[in-house]
């Protein structure tokens, strides 16, 4: 927050006992290049390791939190040295933040794309020893269980997120706000187990199915959906509902004709973004649905198979071709990569075209 | 309903009845699945109690709490050296994003944090087993060969890099999103007057910072990061699939003996597992389940009640 005016006196007692606006950044200019270089110094001394830019680079930015503190307390005083370097710190925290990012995206998409080719998404893993192979068995059970456990939870969600917003009250009502609340923390290992509990009470001890799957992953996603749909019911204005009660409409068909569709755009983009969420989910599928390297189109019959198990089973058992292997895990993750940033754009972008328009 | 007497109640009609039931029925629905979950699991993990231990092959020669010890100590550790790394890291990036970076590009660097939350665990544990442990590995020499007094870093450092240290680190960047965008919210509520009170008393930015954002948005970073504490106690692929554990107690961050995590355990042996074997995993499942469903609930209280007396909302 500096406020500068655009003329400068000669003598401006504002600017006086103040560090010039590129002194930081020259600073940060003479720290890298004085750790650039004596780390050359190093690795002349040591021709036969690699240069090391990462420890150059951090070195540098420590230097440079360190110089600019001094040079900052020597002209300024303490207190805007201090402000000085907390600035450093947390821009640096951000640059950190982004350093896995960046990594993980670029390995992803390094390893993934040898073998993000045709075979992959039309060979399934029957009968594949070693090379070649695909994931399209992977990538039918995920859509299937993924598909289910939507077509389960974004009904029981929505209409749990109506109940709260126009119907609940009392303790029912923060009960089960509460138990939504504590719902989004279970760890998904435990959702697995349930499911897998569930279906061995009913069809006996060792079964995996692809519905024990689903269910698993619906459990993770309705509070999911009731959080994001509360949300946005809550933003409808109380004008609208008023003024549909006024001209004599019941409540359900208010809710249904005015709340839903004002809101339908913010919930479309809550149910993306929880199935974004679930369809990355791997340990309750390993757990509920097992492995396998056949094509299973019946959620109730035998194992099923989902792209983030396919990735878990690529990277653990990697068979006699370990190279291979990886190389499918890696493919293998980029199609996830890419299935989760499709859903979470088009969630973004539904959000933003189809938003009810104000001030009309 | 000509009746004058029941004017002042509202009509019942069959669609209302039919619908705030529905509703009514679905919100029970979710209490009683959550019921289900915790009795199911109780019911599947009463065999590993009541069977004598040398009948249940994985436990070896272990009673079960022999067994769940050292998983309970792994998981809790790994989750406190996640939230270690990951709570100034968070603070720091919710400052930038609420106070220090230019508002135009404000909403697109949360955006980019918020990315991060995207990502399937199982990539980051494909990246954290491939990329991350290779790269640590002669860190973790040196920490060992510079450090070796501390306790922490008392070695020798693991060959593969596949410590328990690593795995925090790849915890700590799965929780980072969450207890950003949380902090981010509360930071964003600091009333601008506190705020402009400060400035305008001559206090620098960080001081202004001290005096009126952190006081203001205390309880919300700590509720943060106990919902990070959750993630971080639950999350299974990522340890699966960077820790190579050996289910030692130790706090030694960088050696090649590291205790497993619950549901790591779990995802590694239920594949495998058979008969009772299965219910003794459900039985540590459901410790898991209940030290989360502790986090979580404090989490929420320490919430709800700043929300109580705070005025905002």
């Amino acid at each position: 927050m500096t406020a500068t005016t655009g003329a400068k006196p000669l003598v401006n007692a504002y600017a006086s006992g103040r560090l010039a606006k590129p002194v930081p950044w020259a600073l940060l200019g003479a720290t890298l290049l004085v750790s650039a270089v004596s780390f050359v110094f190093i690795w002349m001394a040591e021709p036969e390791t690699e240069y090391n830019i990462a420890a150059a680079v951090f070195l540098g930015v420590v230097g440079y939190a360190a110089a600019i503190y001094v040079v900052s307390r020597l002209v300024e005083g303490p207190r805007p040295a201090m402000n000085r370097l907390i600035t450093t710190l947390v821009v640096l925290t951000f640059v950190i933040a982004l350093l896995p990012l960046i990594s993980l995206m670029f390995t992803v998409i390094v390893n993934g794309l040898p073998r993000f080719d045709a075979t992959f998404f039309t060979w399934s893993m029957r009968n594949v020893v070693g090379e070649g192979g695909g994931a399209i068995h992977a990538i039918i059970g995920t859509l299937l269980m993924t598909g289910t456990a939507a077509l389960i939870s974004i009904p029981v969600g929505l209409l749990t997120s109506i109940y709260l917003v126009e119907y609940g009250r009392g303790p029912l009502a923060r009960a089960i706000t509460f138990f939504v609340d504590v719902m989004t923390g279970i760890p998904s290992i435990v959702a697995g187990l349930f499911a897998y509990a569930l279906f061995t009470l009913i069809f006996g001890p060792g079964v995996r199915l692809g519905i024990a799957g689903a269910i698993a992953l619906a459990v993770l996603m309705v509070p999911v959906v009731v959080r994001s749909s509360e949300e946005m019911l809550r933003l409808v204005p109380n004008e609208l509902r008023e003024a549909s009660y006024a001209l004599g409409v019941p409540k359900w068909l208010t809710v249904l004709k005015i709340v839903l569709p004002t809101s339908m755009a913010g919930i479309t983009t809550g149910v993306m973004l929880a199935v974004a969420r679930v369809i990355g989910e791997t340990a309750p599928l390993l757990v509920a649905a097992g492995f396998t390297t056949n094509v299973n189109w019946n959620l109730f019959d035998g194992r099923m198979q989902s792209l983030p198990v396919f990735v878990y089973s690529s990277y653990v058992s990697q068979g006699t071709n370990a190279a291979a292997s990886l190389d499918r895990a890696w493919a293998g993750a980029l199609t996830l990569i890419v299935i989760v940033m499709l859903l979470n754009l088009i969630g973004r972008l539904v959000a933003r075209v189809f938003a009810p328009k104000v001030g009309r | 309903m000509t009746a004058p007497t029941d004017r002042n109640r509202p009509v019942q009609r069959l669609g209302d009845r039919v619908f705030s039931g529905s509703a009514l029925a679905a919100g029970s629905m979710i209490l009683g699945a959550l019921a289900l979950v915790a009795g199911f699991l109780v019911l599947q993990s009463v065999p590993a109690f009541t069977t004598p231990p040398d009948e249940i092959s994985i436990l070896g020669d272990k009673n079960l709490w022999d067994y769940a010890w050292p998983l309970i100590f792994g998981t809790i550790w790994a989750a406190i050296l996640a939230l270690v790394i990951a709570i100034p890291i968070s603070i720091g990036i919710a400052l930038f994003i609420s106070h220090y970076a230019p508002r135009r590009l404000a909403q697109s660097l949360g955006y980019i944090v918020d990315l991060l939350a995207a990502v399937p665990s199982v990539v980051f544990g494909l990246w954290g087993g491939n990329v991350l442990a290779p790269l640590v590995q002669p860190f973790y020499v040196w920490l060992w060969e510079s450090f070796s007094w501390i306790p922490l870093f008392a070695g020798p450092p693991s060959g593969t890099g596949r410590t328990i240290l690593t795995a925090a680190v790849v915890l700590a960047v799965m929780v980072l999103p969450i207890i950003t965008a949380i902090s981010r919210e509360v930071f964003l509520q600091t009333p601008k007057l506190h705020e402009e009170a400060a400035l305008a008393l001559g206090a620098t930015r960080w001081e202004m910072i001290r005096m009126t954002v952190f006081p203001f948005g205390r309880a919300g970073i700590i509720s943060a990061s106990m919902l990070g504490l959750g993630r971080a106690l639950g999350e299974t692929m990522a340890v699966a699939m960077v820790l190579s554990a050996t289910g030692l107690v130790t706090f030694n961050l960088i050696s090649s003996g590291n205790p497993s995590t619950i549901a790591a355990n779990i995802a590694l042996s239920f594949p495998e597992a058979y008969g009772t074997n299965v219910n003794v995993l459900i039985a540590t499942g459901l410790m898991l389940f209940a030290i989360t469903l502790i986090v979580n609930a404090l989490a929420r209280i320490v919430v709800n009640r700043r929300k109580a007396f705070s005025g905002a909302n």
